[in-house]
């Protein structure tokens, strides 16, 4: 799809390296193996799109690498730390400060202003407001959204919610943006301007993002695509992970 | 972090004023009732402590009947004139001692005729219940030794029989007696019992014994100690005098009574404190309901805002963060609820002192006790929706309808 240009000066360390994982659920008779053996590698800076048909295993693959569940079996190595041996405090940790998260449906909370909302992760890092409304400030702008930072979601269009959203996953800096179909409520012209939008943030700073999407038009922003398939990966067009 | 949590505590009330404002009410309700009763409570007793104080801190009653406990007494053998002089002769530090016998009656005089109690006493009784004439004069130690037919009359009385008119030298039939009224008491209002003070006629105790109850009887004997002196001697003193006089073994039991004023203020004021502890038992279960409300909307708003709790967790809040949101929701919830209480509790109390006559007593212990139980509820009724908040799964939270 995309030609190899290795771009970003990313290292030769993965910064995400996934190790024979898989994903079993419920017990007995009843188990479900969602992932059978999944290896893959995410160096610093890439811009992976992750696709498949329902039941392929990916969205279970995204709850793992955004340390939100834990393999069953194999190791899942982010910044070369095993999170399958962590709590779920520490995981938790580990997402506040280095994951960002864009959902399909924003979820912004409702009744709360754009600003407010950008917040939310800064509190939690315990960011007083001198310069927690600064920074939320500037996330705002960044996703062009300077002077809507009173309007509550209930006043703001699909787009401009899932802007919002953005702004409260990069507002961290984080290494890691974890996007599940960001466009998948969206028109096409409104998806264009949010790929436009993450695109942006990857290149210029820097951000590894990893996105499930079910169309290929969006996936082809990035650059390199990962197809799942019953719990495997199945086509893998990438230019550097075969290091 | 808890700096954070109440933040966004608040910020997430603010989203839900209304709610918000109708999950306090609950509390805010229990918590004034509390207050309201208990304050109004105190305000009674103490009425009641300074009324029976001004018939005069040294006042004790002898009565006849056995001890059963306070205020209760079984029948014996009424007193005579002599206990009472008795009492007076052989009992030292006494300022003064009134037998009195008492006896429901209707007063005539011309067309008018009103029903009151007929009072046989002696002249002492004017020291012993610490009363004045207003106009005339009391009756003499030589008219109640001889048995005179007149009579001092209170406020009541005269205004039923006299209208605005002076009553003195006027005859007023007791039965079939008539009597010269001398004198006038100055009005003293209602007891805290309720009875009218002033609906009370008094004449000499022989007239009564002689002329009306047609017996030697004395009911109750009012005994004045002097100012400084014990009243706990001389309740002993008497007790022992009066054993011997009705003659009782050393093996039976008082059959007469011997109350001093500490005791009937103990009676009183316990009888109006048992009624607030209860009524302020009633209104504490309000606060329990208005808890149990707390509780159940918190758990509708984690059920309602599960993919929100979803999304707090999956951006890095921690288990324990989001339980210390949820606890300090309810907590604000319910402490804010008893800080209305407790300003409406005062409003009303104060409203409400002012229209059943009652002193307002301001009960600081009462009013802390009112919003740290508040407090206490926020986190009882919270603890729980608040853990159940906190344990989600985030996946399974986030993927929530």
């Amino acid at each position: 799809m995309i030609n190899a240009t290795d771009s970003n000066g990313a290292a030769d360390v993965p910064l995400i390296e996934l190790c024979g994982v898989t994903k079993v659920y419920g017990t007995g008779a009843a188990t479900m193996e969602a992932l059978r053996g999944i290896d893959l590698r995410i160096y610093p800076g890439e811009f992976v799109a992750v696709m498949g048909p329902s039941g392929s295993g990916k969205s279970t693959c995204m709850n793992i690498l955004g340390c939100l569940d834990t393999p069953t079996a194999g190791a899942y190595h982010f910044q070369g730390v095993e999170v399958g041996q962590l709590t779920r405090n520490q995981r938790a940790l580990l997402r506040r400060h280095y994951l960002g998260f864009v959902f399909q449906g924003y979820n912004l909370l409702n009744r709360t202003s754009a600003l407010e909302n950008v917040e939310l992760p800064l509190i939690y890092r315990g960011e007083v407001a001198r310069t927690r409304h600064p920074r939320a400030r500037q996330a705002m702008i960044a996703v062009g959204l300077g002077g809507w930072e009173r309007h509550t979601p209930g006043e703001l269009s699909g787009g401009q919610q899932q802007r919002v959203a953005i702004a409260r996953a990069i507002v961290t800096q984080p290494i890691v943006l974890l996007a599940d179909e960001p466009t998948g409520n969206l028109d096409s012209a409104r998806s264009v301007e949010i790929m436009d939008l993450l695109t942006a943030f990857n290149r210029d700073q820097g951000i590894t993002i990893v996105m499930v999407t079910h169309e290929p038009g969006m996936a082809a922003y990035a650059k390199r695509a990962v197809h799942f398939r019953d719990g495997l990966i199945d086509n893998d067009h990438s230019h550097k992970d075969n290091v | 972090m808890l700096g954070n949590a109440l933040l966004l505590a608040l910020r997430e009330l603010r989203r839900n004023v209304m709610r918000s404002f109708l999950t306090m009410l609950g509390i805010i309700i229990g918590v004034a009732a509390v207050i309201i009763l208990v304050t109004l409570g105190g305000g009674a007793t103490k009425q009641v402590t300074e009324q029976i104080s001004s018939l005069g801190s040294n006042l004790m009653m002898v009565s006849p009947g056995k001890r059963m406990g306070p205020g209760h007494a079984s029948g014996a053998a009424p007193f005579k004139l002599a206990d009472a002089e008795a009492i007076a002769r052989d009992v030292p530090s006494l300022k003064a001692v009134a037998p009195t016998a008492s006896s429901p009656m209707t007063a005539i005089f011309a067309n008018e005729n009103w029903s009151s109690t007929v009072t046989g006493t002696t002249e002492q009784y004017f020291t012993v219940s610490n009363r004045r004439i207003k106009e005339g004069r009391a009756f003499t130690q030589a008219e109640v030794r001889t048995g005179v037919a007149n009579c001092v009359i209170g406020e009541t009385v005269r205004t039923k029989l006299f209208g605005s008119q002076s009553p003195i030298g006027n005859k007023i039939r007791l039965n079939k007696v008539s009597c010269e009224v001398i004198g006038l008491l100055e009005a003293k209002g209602q007891s805290t019992m309720g009875t009218d003070q002033d609906d009370i006629i008094l004449v000499p105790l022989r007239t009564f014994q002689r002329r009306i109850a047609g017996n030697e009887d004395v009911g109750l004997i009012q005994v004045s100690v002097k100012d400084g002196v014990s009243t706990d001697r001389v309740k002993l003193e008497i007790g022992r005098l009066m054993r011997i006089r009705r003659h009782l073994s050393a093996n039976e039991d008082d059959n007469f009574n011997v109350m001093d004023l500490k005791e009937i203020i103990m009676m009183l004021s316990g009888t109006t404190r048992v009624l607030t502890g209860l009524l302020g038992a009633v209104a504490a279960v309000s606060l329990l309901v208005g808890g149990i409300g707390i509780m159940n909307i918190m758990l509708v708003s984690v059920t309602e805002r599960t993919r929100e709790i979803g999304t707090r967790l999956a951006i890095g809040a921690l288990e324990r963060e989001v339980l210390l949101q949820f606890l300090v929701e309810a907590v604000v919830l319910s402490s804010f609820g008893g800080v209305i209480g407790i300003l409406l509790a005062l409003g009303s109390s104060v409203a409400l002192a002012g229209v059943l006559q009652v002193p307002f007593v301001f009960n600081a212990p009462i009013v802390l006790v009112g919003f740290l139980f508040s407090s206490a509820i926020g986190v009882v009724f919270g603890y729980f929706p608040a853990r159940k908040a906190a344990r989600l799964d985030p996946i399974e939270a986030l993927r929530h309808e």
